[in-house]
């Protein structure tokens, strides 16, 4: 039972991290000029509500599965990805505005954010590997 | 020589270039090429003058059409024609799009073989073309000698006057390049000057602190920047003079000298004195300055031209001059000119011990006084002089009290303890007690400081109503920003209205090859055919073309084409800078016709307006124009050419709006006007019965998206209520209650994404909205502002709006329509700001959309849009001394045109705290403050976008309390460049946008807000701090005189009602509205001369105009209204307030430095800082 719960968390994991990558990546095409603000924040926005049930679910999983040092690492990165969610001002076209994206660094800062997460996953992803496989062997 | 045909103009064009050139683009169009070129060259080129330049051009060419990207490819025009002309005039003509055979006569008549060779074995040598990365001074002053610009070609027909003197134009003053420090002071032979001159000198830098620099010039020669080649026949009685003028006004001062300067000199303040110097008097001394060194640009050019080239045979009618008021007739600045900063000319150090007494004698005399000391060959010299500048004497003795200003920067500087170079005002730094100088507010309007440049760089700078920065010193590093607690960023007004403009038709438009920066007046060319760009400091070619003068009509002097002798030039750009053909003017206009629309009775007003102005609305030929109306349906109108009358086509289905015709709804404006005028008079009528309350907006505004999409264009939207149907419906969000509350105001935000998003469509399609909402109730302008807002439109906002209820509002709207509807605009248009490297931009304000880090995106651009930056200092700029930013405004003019409008505005680099207080302009920080208060207040709240204003005030005067000025602490202690700092933010939180405790609607707020975001500097301060003027007693002292009208010039008053007397009448410039206050104990001569009425009593409640009596008052108080209502581009409406009438409170509101109920007079709010900063 717990290896299934670290095998659908790893998963779920590489595909955080990939989503992560995109977002990087689309955020320097951005910062490069290669794409205008208006495609990458369209681009962007529809990965948002992805990312964060991806993430919420394998919060909850631990929760349930009562796995609580990871819950408990979880569950800050979770809680900003449903903060920021919550706090996009009714203007504005999503967690990233095509009008805001120049204004006041927020490039940058969402740069850095999806750098942090992209850590944060792949350090999950690893933790969850070593859980998987200490769950394999025991059963 | 070759030059000319790339240059496009035929050079016939020109003879008389004064009329020719500021004309614009009708006079200076490119000609046909093909055949006229041909007869041209070969008619009139018979020479070269300049060998070097054709073998340059050979090499050149690949490197300009890489450039540019036209043409095929060059690299076989050097190959298969080795070194010939034919060679490089074949490569020219590749340039254009026209073919190469018409100048084919050209290598016929060049006939001159001497030149040829010398030419072809140059060529051979083969200058490295494009790399940037050899010494450029040495490679400049090899090229120069061995060339040597051998003999001159009599037969020149580009001047005889110019070519034919004793020696070659190779004495083309070379700069050499500052940045790179190489500043070989190889061509300097300037010996020591002769002393008549040098007392001749002392009268030059007037403002006083007439150091010997003439004896120090062999000490700034190593520090020259100027790399002269002269070659050495020239008069030497004449050209070393000039030549250490020049060096002394150009040698960087550098710190060390500093102290030297100041401690011999003794300050000769004169006690009282500071006090009532003020800011704009601060800028006067400038103008004598500038009008002195006249005689030294124009010895110079005589020097120059004496021995050498140049144009003074055809003045260069520098148009954009004129406008900015320096009256020097000939740019020839920039041959003096190194891109050292440099201080003005006082602050030539004396490293000798400067006898202190005697001169502020010579600083006091008139500066006519020195000329009969001077030499004989100065006499020519000085003559024009006087007849250029005939009031600049007169005018002197005038200033002559500002002579003391070095004195006054001697204290301040030594009371700061730091070096300050002294600036154009060097009062700036003086010490202001803000709590016991009582009267704060100069009696004269403020003007932007002058950046501390040298004159030559000043003269050719940016005006500053296009392009301010708030520190017109930049500090070195983003710490020493950090240090001074002052916003770094740009103000523009890019489009403003100009009367003279440099209009440039050329080929190829000169840009840097890295980061595409034009060429600009402070680019450095490091010899005749490169230059380094100022902003990347990238080596680049001078292609061909730009080594021909069409002004001047001469050829080798890129340096004086009228890219580099203007900060402010248009460019017709050529097809390169398309995307897709020039678009049409095409305007819609979307009508609300609702029952609230019809009532408020705003159409009767508009089709008015524009039946009257639609001959004027700027356009050619091609010009469309289109209708339509809603109120829960749609409604269009086919206007199509041939209909007996116009066709109303409705569309119901507001879910999913369709266009009822694809083609007919726009129509040609030509061909449709009966139509068109059919419509205007039949629309007022046509709804009057209408039941309809309902508004679809949203719909409408999707159809007429989808309208405009395929051309693209401007829609003016009248909205008069909130949208209630279909997408982008909206409810009613503000609470009445919580007008006046202190505590938080919400909504300030849009409700809906509906809005940005059909905005950010429209503007990909080129489509601009204009939003003229009339309305009385609340319409959540904070969400329909987003359609202007992000599409680069604009906003106009009439709040109770009724013809006949609100006489004034209506009145407002026919003058502003007037105005929208006729004034200039730009379509399809984008606008880049570049800087020098190490700094960045990080936010921008205003009306647009950024597409890219740096580019924005102008569907529209109206004159009357002013855009804000905020700047970072990313690297440190330790390396540079100026910095500079270009704004390239691309655009597609009415009449079909690609234009670009440069500007370029150059900053000196300081490194001391002391300095960039000095630098400061308040004017256009607080401005950049009311931006990002704005932006604070949306995105965070109101009471936090206060707070920040606040403490930008008590941040940046503490810092300045703790690093410059030891005094005593328990004072409030200001420099004087930021004495109004305190006041303007009390106007700011006093100001609608900000204001808490006042009643405030939430629409009067947000749009007070949208003003603030997207008004040009001059109107905004306007907004924040009015202007009071006591108009019952004007007189004719001090006025001015404007189209032979007699404009009196009453000194300004504080906002305080302690300045209002009953006996007088008071006039209050807000901006957009002006109110003429009239005391209750009035003069009944004023009342009865002026207002026509007998006494105080009789004036009626509601006046907004001045009769036109016959009296001298009237005729004074009118022709100052008019003048300042001419300052403008939205004609203010005027109210009359009689004392005790009820409209007095919207008077008294203004008056920002006393206490309200709810806020701080400004006495008050000066302590308020003081404990913060104490805290």
């Amino acid at each position: 039972m717990e290896a299934v719960v670290f095998v659908f968390s790893l998963l779920d994991c590489c595909a955080l991290i990939f989503l992560s990558v995109y977002f990087i990546i689309t955020l320097s095409d951005l910062e490069c000029d290669y794409i205008n603000a208006r495609s990458c924040c369209s681009k962007l926005n529809k990965w948002v509500i992805p990312e964060l049930i991806g993430h919420t679910i394998v919060t909850v999983l631990m929760l349930v599965s009562l796995h609580w040092f990871i819950f408990l690492l979880n569950l800050p990165v979770a809680t900003w990805n449903i903060y920021r969610f919550i706090m996009v001002p009714s203007g504005n076209m999503g967690v990233f505005d095509p009008t805001e994206i120049h204004n006041r660094g927020q490039l940058k800062s969402h740069m850095k954010e999806a750098m942090v997460k992209l850590g944060f996953h792949l350090l999950c992803f690893f933790m969850y590997l070593y859980s998987m496989i200490l769950a394999l062997i025991n059963d | 020589m070759q030059v000319p045909s790339g240059y496009g103009v035929h050079p016939q064009n020109y003879i008389p270039p004064s009329g020719h050139y500021p004309q614009g683009p009708g006079k200076m169009t490119s000609l046909p090429l093909d055949s006229q070129c041909g007869d041209y060259y070969s008619g009139l080129y018979t020479v070269p003058t300049q060998n070097v330049v054709t073998s340059n051009t050979a090499n050149q060419q690949p490197g300009a059409q890489h450039m540019y990207g036209r043409g095929p490819p060059a690299p076989h025009i050097v190959g298969s024609t080795p070194g010939s002309f034919q060679g490089a005039a074949s490569s020219t003509s590749h340039l254009h799009t026209s073919a190469s055979q018409p100048y084919s006569p050209f290598v016929n008549h060049y006939s001159s073989p001497a030149m040829y060779s010398a030419n072809s074995s140059v060529a051979s040598q083969g200058f490295p073309s494009t790399c940037g990365h050899y010494a450029m001074s040495t490679v400049s002053n090899a090229a120069y000698p061995s060339v040597s610009y051998p003999s001159l070609p009599a037969g020149d027909p580009y001047g005889q006057q110019m070519f034919t003197s004793q020696n070659a134009p190779t004495v083309r003053p070379v700069r050499d390049n500052s940045f790179s420090g190489h500043s070989t002071a190889i061509g300097h032979p300037s010996p020591l000057p002769p002393p008549p001159s040098h007392q001749y000198h002392q009268q030059q830098s007037l403002s006083g602190c007439s150091t010997l620099s003439w004896s120090t010039s062999g000490l700034p020669s190593t520090q020259d920047n100027l790399v002269r080649n002269h070659t050495g026949t020239l008069a030497t009685a004449s050209s070393n003079p000039t030549n250490t003028v020049a060096d002394s006004l150009s040698c960087p001062v550098t710190q060390n000298v500093q102290p030297l300067k100041s401690s011999p000199v003794v300050p000769t303040v004169l006690p009282g004195a500071s006090s009532t110097r003020t800011p704009p008097a601060a800028n006067r001394p400038v103008e004598p300055v500038a009008s002195v060194t006249q005689p030294s640009e124009l010895l110079q050019q005589k020097g120059v031209d004496s021995s050498s080239t140049t144009s003074s045979a055809s003045p260069v009618p520098n148009s954009y001059d004129a406008l900015e008021g320096g009256s020097y007739p000939d740019m020839l600045s920039s041959s003096a000119s190194s891109p050292a900063p440099d201080p003005a000319p006082e602050p030539d150090p004396a490293p000798a011990p400067a006898p202190s007494a005697p001169q502020p004698s010579k600083m006091a005399k008139p500066f006519g006084y020195g000329y009969p000391a001077l030499q004989p060959g100065y006499q020519n010299a000085t003559a024009p002089l006087n007849s250029a500048v005939p009031p600049s004497s007169p005018g002197y003795s005038g200033f002559q009290p500002y002579a003391q200003y070095p004195g006054m920067n001697q204290l301040s500087s030594s009371l700061g303890g730091l070096s300050l170079q002294s600036s154009p005002q060097p009062e700036s730094l003086r010490p202001v007690n803000l709590t016991q100088e009582r009267n704060i507010l100069p009696m004269t309007p403020v003007w932007a400081p002058v950046p501390n440049l040298n004159l030559d760089l000043r003269k050719l700078n940016c005006s500053p109503d296009s392009f301010r920065c708030t520190l017109t010193n930049i500090p070195q590093t983003q710490a020493l920003l950090n240090k001074a607690k002052l916003p770094l960023g740009l103000l523009l007004h890019p489009f403003r209205d100009l009367t003279q403009l440099p209009v440039i038709t050329s080929n190829t438009i000169v840009r840097c090859r890295s980061c595409r920066t034009y060429i600009n007046p402070f680019v450095s060319f490091i010899d005749q055919r490169r230059w380094k760009c100022n902003l990347c400091y990238r080596v680049n070619d001078v292609p061909e073309e730009f080594m021909y003068n069409p002004l001047t009509r001469s050829y080798g002097e890129p340096h004086k084409r009228p890219e580099v002798q203007n900060s402010t030039v248009e460019f017709i750009a050529s097809s390169d800078y398309m995307l897709r053909p020039p678009q049409p003017a095409v305007y819609l206009f979307v009508l609300d016709v609702s029952h609230n629309a019809v009532e408020a009775g705003y159409l009767t007003i508009l089709c008015q307006s524009l039946l009257e102005n639609l001959d004027k609305l700027p356009g050619d030929s091609r010009t469309r124009i289109g209708f339509m109306t809603f109120d829960s349906t749609i409604h269009f109108y086919n206007l199509q050419e041939g209909l007996s009358q116009p066709q109303m086509l409705i569309v119901s289905d507001i879910d999913d709006v369709f266009l009822p015709t694809p083609d007919s709804l726009l129509v040609n404006l030509y061909e449709s006007k009966e139509l068109i005028k059919d419509l205007l008079n039949a629309l007022p009528n046509m709804f009057t019965n209408t039941r309809e309350t309902h508004s679809a907006l949203g719909p409408a505004l999707q159809a007429a998206f989808k309208l405009m999409s395929p051309t693209g264009g401007r829609v003016s939207v009248f909205q008069t209520q909130l949208p209630s149907l279909g997408a982008g419906l909206l409810q009613s969000r503000e609470d009445p209650n919580q007008r006046s509350s202190t505590k938080v105001v919400q909504h300030l935000g849009p409700a809906t994404d509906f809005y940005k998003k059909l905005a950010l469509d429209c503007s990909g399609q080129q489509t601009a909205v204009d939003l003229f909402l009339l309305s009385s109730q609340y319409s959540d302008l904070a969400s329909l502002a987003c359609i202007s807002k992000y599409s680069a439109g604009c906003i106009y906002y009439y709040p109770s709006f009724h013809y006949t209820h609100n006489p004034s509002q209506a009145e407002k709207l026919q003058k502003d329509l007037k105005r929208y509807l006729t004034r200039k605009i730009g379509f399809e248009a984008v606008m880049r700001i570049r800087c020098t490297k190490g700094l960045s931009m990080h936010t921008f304000h205003g009306n647009f959309f950024v597409r890219s880090t740096d580019l924005l995106s102008l569907a529209n651009i109206s004159p009357d849009a002013g855009f804000a930056v905020q700047l970072s200092i990313e690297e440190n700029l330790t390396d540079t001394s100026l910095v500079c930013f270009q704004t390239a405004l691309l655009y597609t003019s009415s009449k079909g045109e690609r234009r670009i409008r440069v500007h370029t505005l150059c900053l000196p680099v300081v490194s001391s705290l002391a300095d960039v207080y000095a630098g400061v302009d308040v004017q256009a920080a607080v401005c950049l403050l009311a931006n990002m208060a704005v932006d604070r207040s949306i995105s965070s709240s109101l009471s936090d976008a206060r707070d920040a204003l606040v403490n930008a005030v008590v941040d940046s005067l503490s810092a300045y309390g703790s690093t410059v000025s030891n005094l005593q602490h328990s004072a409030l202690i200001a420099p004087s460049s930021l004495k109004l700092f305190p006041l303007y933010v009390l106007a700011l939180l006093k100001q609608k946008a900000f204001r808490t405790g006042t009643s405030t609607r939430l629409d009067d707020r947000v749009y007070a807000m949208c003003q603030i975001k997207c008004q040009p500097l001059v109107h905004l301060m306007k907004m924040i701090h009015p202007n009071l003027y006591r108009i019952d007693r004007l007189t004719d002292e001090g006025a001015i005189h404007v189209n032979d009208r007699v404009v009196p010039q009453p000194p300004l008053q504080k906002l305080s009602a302690e300045k209002l007397t009953r006996e007088g009448a008071f006039l209050m410039d807000c901006g957009s509205v002006f109110y003429i206050w009239i005391g209750k104990s009035c003069d009944n001569n004023f009342i009865e001369d002026v207002l026509g009425y007998p006494n105080f009593a009789s004036i009626p409640q509601k006046m907004t105009h001045l009769p036109e009596l016959d009296t001298l008052s009237s005729e004074r108080a009118r022709s100052f209204i008019t003048w300042l209502r001419d300052n403008r581009p939205l004609s203010p409406i005027l109210h009359v307030v009689k004392d005790e009438s009820p409209a007095k409170t919207e008077f008294f509101q203004h008056l920002i430095e006393d206490r309200t109920e709810a806020a701080f007079s400004y006495y008050e709010f000066l302590l308020h800082i003081q404990q913060q900063i104490c805290k």
